[in-house]
């Protein structure tokens, strides 16, 4: 048995407060705790997106002002998601997941502002293609 | 010797042992050493915390190639050649309800992931199932909408914007219609092998997968939908 196979959770609880977790992973807990747990989740995300649906349809709210709100609900329900589906905390055993996880959203950042940011300045600063066609004659 | 004490700096000494970041929950307490925990000098974390953190970087790599996905979109999105733009092509009804059928499916899948932490197969199995319909009626009614878009001719070819719309849209439900045959592999093999440390590992990760789908799809609808139905 090499080192890698040895699993604690043998000997153990199928997982100990004493160590790190896995994302959407979380010490041993009664079903109660996991099934409220998805329920909160369950109910925030069902509010968010209703209330995302609604923004778009109503006329209540200042025209340009509509994305925004989509887009602060949408991340709201993206960090509701995080926190109550895939069980990220705050806590030290999970000081890895969110390491990684705010890489990733670093990384998703820059290429989402980037190509965006990129792509209209060169639309902007682009000579119209017709009069291009014609310098190449 | 005398017997002054520092009451205050023993009890600072003690919380940060035990909540090294003071985040003021579930710290570690100091106490016998545990193999397979991953912490310092007790060797490797055990294969559960590994294959579990290995499979969320793999999401978040997904996540980055869903980025591209979605950078390509906002950049293409006006760029409609004379043909359908966005808000041709929504329908707010068909959204809605697919909307609803995989948040209600993120929903059933915790519950199975609850029912397999109480190492309860029935329980496991129906939720699974559950989780499995629900995505069925995802891709159904997805394979619907782009079979109407495709007869009222716009397909990919028709333009820059509804290449993004299709491939954006595409790839997150050629990754939903994999996680179902992945569910029903995994009912299969925890029908035959029961909870095994592996079968919980995979089961594990298939939790993290379906979540993760749920979350691009908050993104997608958000962006492509609601905001398409707005220009």
């Amino acid at each position: 048995m090499t080192d890698l196979e040895f699993d604690p959770h043998r000997y153990e609880h199928a997982l100990d407060q004493r160590e790190d977790h896995a994302p959407g992973d979380e010490p041993e807990e009664s079903a109660g705790h996991w099934v409220r747990n998805y329920v909160i989740g369950l109910g925030f995300a069902g509010a968010l997106t209703i209330a995302s649906f609604w923004a778009a349809a109503t006329h209540l709210i200042w025209g340009p002002a509509v994305p925004v709100a989509i887009a602060v609900l949408a991340i709201a329900q993206m960090g509701v998601h995080l926190v109550f589906f895939l069980h990220i905390t705050t806590g030290p055993d999970n000081t890895n997941n969110i390491l990684a996880l705010a890489f990733g959203t670093l990384v998703v950042f820059l290429i989402l502002a980037g190509s965006i940011w990129i792509m209209n300045h060169l639309n902007g600063n682009m000579m119209p293609m017709d009069q291009m066609m014609q310098m190449q004659q | 010797m005398t017997d002054v004490e520092f009451p205050v700096s023993v009890e600072a000494l003690r919380r940060i042992r035990e909540d090294p970041h003071r985040l003021g929950h579930r710290g570690h307490p100091v106490r016998e050493v545990v193999a397979g925990a991953g912490h310092g000098l007790t060797g490797p974390a055990s294969k559960r915390i590994i294959v579990g953190y290995g499979f969320w970087i793999f999401l978040l790599s997904d996540f980055v190639m869903f980025a591209c996905f979605f950078a390509t979109y906002a950049v293409l999105q006006g760029q409609t050649a004379g043909g359908p733009t966005a808000r041709d092509v929504v329908d707010p009804t068909r959204v809605a309800v697919e909307t609803t059928a995989l948040l209600l499916s993120s929903f059933t899948c915790g519950l199975s992931f609850a029912a397999t932490n109480a190492r309860n197969k029935l329980w496991t199995q129906v939720f699974l199932g559950l989780t499995g319909l629900l995505g069925l009626i995802f891709v159904l009614l997805e394979l619907q909408e782009f079979i109407e878009l495709a007869q009222r001719g716009a397909t990919p070819q028709r333009s820059a914007f509804l290449t993004a719309f299709f491939s954006l849209v595409g790839c997150h439900g050629l990754h939903v219609t994999l996680g179902g045959v992945w569910l029903a592999t995994m009912m299969a093999q925890l029908q035959v092998k029961g909870f095994r440390r592996e079968i919980m590992h995979r089961l594990v990760c298939f939790n993290l997968f379906w979540h993760a789908l749920d979350i691009i799809w908050v993104a997608l609808f958000s962006v492509v939908y609601l905001m398409g139905s707005l220009t």
